[in-house]
């Protein structure tokens, strides 16, 4: 029953997740009223100033909810978060629900100290549109009751394994919602159109720029997941790499970033293509929490769905 | 020759690294698709059968073996062959710039990311001396050319690249190597037997080429107890919760002891790790023949079918006469008999009974030729029958024991755990795991350490001393570039600032 205590917080989050995305798309949607339409508003109120400022307010203002609403929804998740290790009697990272709502966790929160530290809300959109989808499917469609760990995810390594695994995903998350605003931003750029939100958002350079330090941290943290989730598997099963497809997905999703990294360097891969590898790298990241899961049977399936 | 010198440019190339990377990841996705004969050979023939119209080619592709498939290898030795050619000349360069002062001051430094100029209340030599302090004490290498000072820091970051590399290829190495030298075999041991560590013990044995059976450590291991226990609760009821297997260890030199086995615990024995990879029951039977003679007593291992332990097996006693006699049937930890027929609904041992039928013929000679003990070769026997000619098939429970028609018995005595240990040594393990060590840190070094390159010049005009300063990152992300070259300037006494740049990433 204790169970309920962590579930409640945690739909609530998915909600409010939800209502901050609305909030942002509000602001996203005054920032990119026409100019032209503005003007005729304009010429309508009489003076140019109000109501210029008067537009900006509401974006502003939009900007603020959406911020405070992800602030609620994110202290809701933790809550949510802490109370199913609470009730489990043991760290929450026993399979996938646990996983996806503990990695979103780090992602808000990862989120939230860029907003405070530098001021970062243009993340708002993409961020929570990323929060509320996954915590909304977390609760309906992997959602899974409390029970405790099977004999094989008691290690040290497996909690060191999940812990970077789901601080890394929280981190490619973010990277690759940057690199998807630099290839927007970037094309706007180039074509002289940048207007609206876009206007808002940092300029390409400092996005790629971000998003590269964000992959910059998150790459070696990933390298040590697999490599701590080799150890365990030694552990737990006398090999240390068996090509099991969690292990070979995991491995994939480690080469793309290798390989974006070089693109990063590389005449002709830098900018644009480097950042759809960004993108590339997400993807199969996420298709090893859900497609190796539902689709291949291999020895990680014991996490169930 | 110029087609292969063109070759290896072409190969050694960023872009090249960068396609074989991309290719990599692309090769080891079917192998995550498909079933692979190393790991599953039984799904692979399943899948076969299952989809006959492309069996074929898959298997001629290399499909079924992907990790394994000479593509496979080709792509990551082209991808190793690339990455040597790649840092070796990297490595001199490397130490080329190692034995090289900073790069002379260019002449305008206004051009650079960041830059600063004005002028100085302070003698040429006296501000040229103060920012070469600052500089030294924050770990720049400086280098004096008269008006100016030229510094750079960072070096350790195409270390930490080349370490980063090297490391990567003395994996392979290690993993080459473990792969040749590897041993992995199981064995099924039932609580109260043994088991030495001996090629002839084992079910089932695989080892690199190079391993010889010498390198096998002697020892035994007795399986005393094995304890399972499963979920009871409503979610995930009969998940497994606690395997525990007490032993006892007989090394090589005599010395014995106690100790236990889990999951994630597994024993290691001389160098040689034991791990619990599986378990299941061994009813204890008695069969005793028509003359009252003991034909077979002790445990048999019946192997599970599905996850209530479902298990499946067979009783022979060859010696039993005047005809042999030959059980085959199911062990039902938590028996029920419905619609389905009999199966478990519960992988412990809550209500067991055996399911049996029963075969006889004519004793067999001894032919010396191994037979699986899991299941009975049917030639020369049938299904023993009642007086009016009904199959015989019956239940018993443990401490039950039933008369069958010809004046045998078989008696169900009692039930045991077995386990299955995997035994395995990777003398290779040390190095993989090592140079993966040293990839992390190499890889932190190149990705966290940025190479920075300082100038500061100073020049006495009629009105007094002019003070420029410059910065440039060699890598990206330039964070702090201007703070260094406003502390540089200010360290040389920076006072009416002229002019100052800063060029945002
Ligand atoms: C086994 C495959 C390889 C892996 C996993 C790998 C991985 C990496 C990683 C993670 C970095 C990032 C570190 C940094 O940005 O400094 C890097 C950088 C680099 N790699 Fe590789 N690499 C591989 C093969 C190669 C090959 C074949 C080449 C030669 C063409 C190469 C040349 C470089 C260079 C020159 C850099 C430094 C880029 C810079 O100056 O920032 N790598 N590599």
């Amino acid at each position: 029953m204790t169970g309920a205590y962590s579930s409640l917080p945690m739909v609530t989050s998915a909600v409010i997740y939800l209502l901050a995305m609305m909030a942002h798309a509000v602001e996203w949607a005054s920032a990119r009223q026409p100019l032209a339409d503005r003007e005729r508003v304009l010429v309508g109120a009489g003076g140019p100033d109000l109501v210029a400022s008067e537009g900006e307010h509401r974006v502003a203002l939009f900007g603020r909810i959406g911020v405070a609403l992800t602030v609620v929804g994110a202290l809701s998740h933790l809550v949510g978060v802490v109370l199913r290790g609470v009730a489990a009697d043991r760290l929450p990272w026993g399979n996938m629900y646990e996983f996806i709502t503990s990695s979103l966790a780090f992602a808000a929160v990862f989120y939230l100290v860029l907003v405070w530290r530098r001021g970062w809300s243009w993340l708002g959109l993409p961020v929570t549109l990323l929060l509320s989808v996954g915590q909304g499917l977390a609760v309906t469609v992997f959602y899974v009751a409390i029970a405790p760990l099977v004999p094989a995810l008691h290690s040290v390594w497996f909690i060191i394994h999940i812990v970077a695994a789901a601080i890394a995903g929280a981190a490619f998350n973010v990277g690759a919602i940057a690199a998807i605003l630099y290839l927007i931003r970037d094309r706007a750029e180039r074509r002289g159109q940048v207007g609206g939100y876009l206007a808002r958002l940092p300029k390409a350079a400092a996005l790629d720029d971000f998003s590269f330090r964000v992959h910059r941290f998150a790459f070696p943290l990933w390298t040590f997941t697999i490599l701590a989730g080799a150890v365990w598997a030694d552990y737990a099963w006398g090999r240390f790499w068996g090509w099991d497809p969690k292990e070979t997905w995991s491995l994939v999703t480690w080469v793309v970033y290798a390989a974006y990294l070089h693109a990063r360097v590389t005449a002709g891969w830098k900018g644009t293509r480097a950042a759809w590898l960004a993108v590339l790298g997400l993807v199969t990241f996420w298709f090893n929490f859900i497609g190796v899961n539902l689709l291949t049977v291999g020895l990680h399936s014991y996490a169930g769905i | 020759m110029a087609f292969l010198r063109l070759f290896w440019v072409q190969l050694t190339s960023m872009r090249t690294a960068l396609l074989l990377l991309l290719t990599l990841a692309l090769v080891a996705i079917p192998g995550s698709l498909l079933p692979q004969r190393p790991v599953a050979p039984i799904r692979v023939n399943d899948w076969k059968l299952a989809n006959p119209a492309v069996a074929d080619l898959y298997e001629a592709l290399g499909l079924f073996d992907v990790y394994g498939s000479p593509w496979f290898a080709a792509v990551y030795l082209l991808l190793t062959v690339s990455l040597i050619g790649c840092i070796v000349p990297r490595i001199q360069v490397y130490a080329k710039a190692l034995r090289q002062p900073p790069p002379r001051t260019p002449k305008r430094l206004d051009r650079l990311p960041a830059s600063m100029s004005g002028t100085t209340d302070r003698s040429a030599e006296e501000a040229l001396t103060a920012a070469e302090g600052v500089l030294k004490q924050k770990k720049f290498r400086v280098r004096r050319e008269g008006d100016a000072v030229a510094a750079e820091r960072g070096y350790l970051r195409e270390f930490g690249n080349i370490l980063f590399h090297l490391s990567f290829a003395l994996m392979l190495v290690g993993v080459a190597w473990n792969t040749l030298w590897s041993y992995k075999g199981e064995v099924i041991v039932v609580e109260g037997q043994a088991f030495s560590n001996n090629l002839t013990q084992y079910d089932d044995f695989s080892a690199g080429s190079a391993f010889k059976p010498a390198n096998l450590q002697p020892f035994t291991i007795w399986v005393d107890t094995f304890t399972a226990k499963f979920e009871t609760g409503e979610v995930q009821r009969g998940a497994a919760r606690v395997f525990e297997a007490d032993v006892r260890i007989a090394h090589a030199d005599g010395a014995s002891e106690n100790a236990r086995i889990e999951v994630n615990h597994p024993l290691v024995v001389d160098g040689t790790q034991v791990h619990l990879i599986g378990h299941g029951y061994a009813p204890v039977v008695t069969v005793t023949d028509p003359n009252g003679d003991v034909a077979y007593q002790g445990p048999v291992v019946f192997l599970p079918q599905d996850g209530n332990f479902t298990s499946l097996g067979v009783i022979k006693a060859p010696d039993a006469r005047p005809n042999y006699l030959g059980f085959e049937g199911f062990f039902l930890p938590t028996a029920v008999v419905n619609e389905q027929g009999p199966h478990s609904v519960f992988p412990d041992a809550l209500a067991p009974e055996l399911f049996v039928n029963v075969w006889t013929g004519a004793p067999r000679e001894e032919t010396g030729r191994p037979e699986s003990v899991y299941s009975l070769t049917k030639d020369g026997l049938e299904q023993m029958r009642t007086a009016d000619g009904k199959v015989v098939t019956f239940r018993i429970a443990p401490g039950q024991a039933i008369d069958l028609p010809d004046g045998s018995s078989l008696s169900f005595d009692d039930w045991r755990r077995w386990t299955k240990l995997q035994v395995s040594n990777e003398p290779g393990l040390w190095l993989v795991i090592g140079s993966v060590l040293l990839a992390v840190l190499g890889m932190m070094m190149s990705l966290y350490i940025r190479p920075r390159r300082l100038w500061l010049r100073v020049t006495e005009t009629p009105e007094g001393a002019r003070v420029e300063t410059g910065g440039l990152d060699r890598a990206e992300s330039s964070v702090g570039l201007a703070d260094d070259v406003a502390e540089l300037a200010a360290s040389a006494g920076l006072v009416g600032v002229e002019q100052t740049q800063e060029v945002a990433p």
